[in-house]
């Protein structure tokens, strides 16, 4: 593999794990309003399929977004200043941390609401003829709403080419999963006909390699496919909502995937990603913090 | 002899189709020969292979997928069999087709059309009669439209496809066999008809220079009130003036509070319970907008679920012969 790709990897990595770490900060100070979701510990999930993707392909993400946003190549400038609502934001301040939109990036706050519009996108893809697939992002949580399994129903009716990923970090928000799933997750995906991919691991390049195979087979076949990736997210659900059992964070942490990825690259090298990524998160937010707020004139623009 | 409703509606979406291959159908029991539960998308599958999906019974989904192709640049429009459905898709066009194009600053449009039969007097009983139009007034980012028999409904049907956000189009069974009316003919034969607003008509129907009550009302409730209307004229010789609006939501009054400036008395006609209806937000921005005295009130349904026996179900949905009332009532006959 060659290296720069490898440096790349742990390069966008490094930038969500400190771009969430100083959002968190941010809000500890009270210098944020709102609240937020961060993705730490989930970093190389988002790293490893966005690279598998063609450039024009559609990404749909849900409220845990920002590292999807990320390693899609969204910027971390355009993003602090949304979640600071500034009118520099992705979308002037109007969405915040859950509803960005980007190139062909989306976000939405509502479970399962957005898997229905994410297949509709790869049925208007599909009937355009673009040759682009769709791809959307559902936790484990999410596989309790209905809407999720009517749209899984018809993008397997229609052949559609959608690739769900599901990120199972074994909480909804509080409730562990075994208190809110019955039977596997690859069980409720096959039902319907839709081949699964699945992996246990937090390794970036894992997780590419197998990202990058299902998105060929939902290109190649034009139907959909389930990436389902166990994971682990390290930070609270959004903010103080966390009663999981330190001792299951801690060790979770021992799979860190800076920690398995970094060890690829020269401590010279996770040095100058280090450096480069405090430089890039401290211009992105202290530019930011200088921008205006959006005028009360804005309300009635679009 | 014009045509009814189901025809305009049927030939306008073939209309709209042959004109535009973004637009697709989606919904349930669509395709041919069967055509729809109400048969307006009828021969439209066989005419249009591919471009009509029948779905399975995913109320929500359909919403779902159709607002995601409409995101993409594809204009579908949406049939959800009976209005009294529309519960299902609440989400999906709450928080997500109303919000995107504002939410995301302008990036993206989602010109998507949901069509939807509402209204009773068919003995389908509680679950399959109800006028649920109020849900969805009021919501930031979607019109709200009701065509009726003075407006050509497959223009109105054809406007609403090309707007560039989601439009709920809210039908009614009894009106798809009525025929459209002609000026100066049939009831319409004495009335005066002006018409504001070219996109989403609002009309002002007129049965002399000096009318004694306005009467607001939408889409086959206009059936009801032009009959009741008529009666009064020729029973008692009151003289009313009807506003027809073919778009409830957003709201726009002004031909309205142009007709209560003669007046000075407003009835509202729609069909669904009366609590918190259309006709209320419509009485409270009368009141807070007009400053000479007002009087008002509101025909709506009972506040009741809608009853399957004939009997109960016509004392639960307004008749003709209370809107008859309520005008003798407020023009102090």
């Amino acid at each position: 593999m060659p290296m720069n790709r490898n440096f790349d990897w742990y390069l966008q990595m490094l930038l969500i794990r400190r771009f969430e770490e100083r959002l968190l900060d941010e809000f500890s100070k009270g210098t944020l309003n709102g609240t937020t979701h961060a993705y730490i510990g989930q970093e190389a999930n988002a790293v490893g399929i966005m690279d598998a993707l063609n450039e024009q392909d559609v990404v749909f993400s849900n409220h845990r977004c920002h590292g999807h946003f990320l390693a899609y190549g969204g910027d971390p400038y355009l993003l602090a200043a949304e979640i600071m609502g500034k009118v520099t934001g992705v979308v002037g301040g109007r969405g915040g941390s859950q509803h960005i939109q980007w190139k062909n990036f989306y976000s939405n706050g509502i479970q399962g609401g957005i898997v229905p519009i994410a297949t509709g996108m790869g049925l208007a893809e599909k009937i355009k003829k673009s040759g682009q697939i769709v791809v959307t992002f559902l936790g484990d949580g999410t596989l309790g709403e209905g809407i999720v399994y009517e749209s899984l129903n018809m993008a397997s009716l229609w052949k559609i080419p959608i690739l769900y990923v599901l990120e199972n970090n074994y909480y909804a928000q509080t409730t562990p999963l075994h208190l809110a799933m019955a039977g596997q997750i690859w069980e409720r995906f096959n039902s319907f006909g839709i081949n699964t991919w699945e992996c246990d691991t937090t390794d970036v390049a894992e997780i590419n390699i197998l990202a990058g195979e299902a998105v060929k087979y939902v290109r190649k076949h034009n139907e959909p496919g389930c990436l389902i990736i166990h994971t682990y997210r390290y930070s609270a659900h959004s903010k103080g909502d966390d009663f999981r059992d330190t001792a299951e964070i801690e060790a979770h942490k021992k799979s860190d995937p800076l920690v398995v990825h970094g060890i690829r690259l020269s401590s010279a090298l996770r040095k100058k990603a280090e450096a480069q990524i405090r430089d890039l998160i401290e211009a992105s937010f202290s530019r930011a913090s200088l921008d205006p707020e959006p005028a009360i004139e804005e309300l009635i623009s679009t | 002899m014009t045509k009814l409703v189901l025809e305009r509606l049927n030939e306008s979406l073939i209309h709209a189709m042959e004109m535009d291959e973004r637009i697709h159908l989606i919904g349930e029991d669509l395709l041919d020969p069967y055509g729809g539960a109400f048969k307006v998308t009828r021969g439209i599958s066989s005419r249009f292979p591919g471009r009509v999906l029948t779905t399975p019974i995913s109320e929500a989904a359909i919403t779902g997928v159709a607002t995601g192709m409409a995101l993409r640049g594809l204009r579908p429009v949406v049939e959800i069999m009976f209005g009294d459905f529309s519960t299902l898709i609440f989400d999906q066009i709450v928080n997500h087709a109303a919000k995107f194009s504002w939410v995301y600053d302008g990036h993206v449009s989602v010109p998507l059309v949901v069509r939807t039969p509402m209204g009773g007097r068919r003995g389908y009983g509680p679950t399959h009669s109800q006028s649920l139009e109020k849900f969805f007034l009021g919501i930031p980012g979607i019109k709200v439209l009701s065509p009726n028999t003075l407006g050509d409904p497959g223009t109105l049907l054809e406007n609403a496809i090309q707007d560039d956000g989601p439009v709920m189009f809210m039908e009614h069974k009894l009106l798809y066999p009525c025929r459209m009316l002609e000026e100066k003919f049939g009831d319409l034969a004495d009335a005066t008809v002006t018409k504001s607003r070219e996109i989403f008509p609002t009309f002002t129907i007129g049965f002399s220079s000096t009318p004694k009550v306005t009467l607001a009302t939408f889409g086959y409730n206009f059936e009801l009130t032009r009959q009741a209307v008529l009666e009064a004229l020729y029973e008692r010789e009151v003289f009313t003036e009807i506003i027809l609006f073919s778009q409830l939501s957003p709201f726009d009054l002004d031909p309205l509070f142009q007709s209560l400036s003669r007046t000075q008395r407003l009835i509202t006609v729609e069909e669904g319970t009366q609590n918190v209806g259309w006709g209320s937000e419509i009485c409270t921005r009368a009141l807070e907008q007009i400053e000479f005295p007002l009087k008002v009130k509101r025909i709506a349904s009972l506040n009741l679920p809608i009853a399957n026996a004939r009997s109960l179900e016509e004392a639960i949905l307004p008749s003709r012969q209370d809107i008859k009332q309520a005008i003798f009532e407020l023009a102090g006959e």
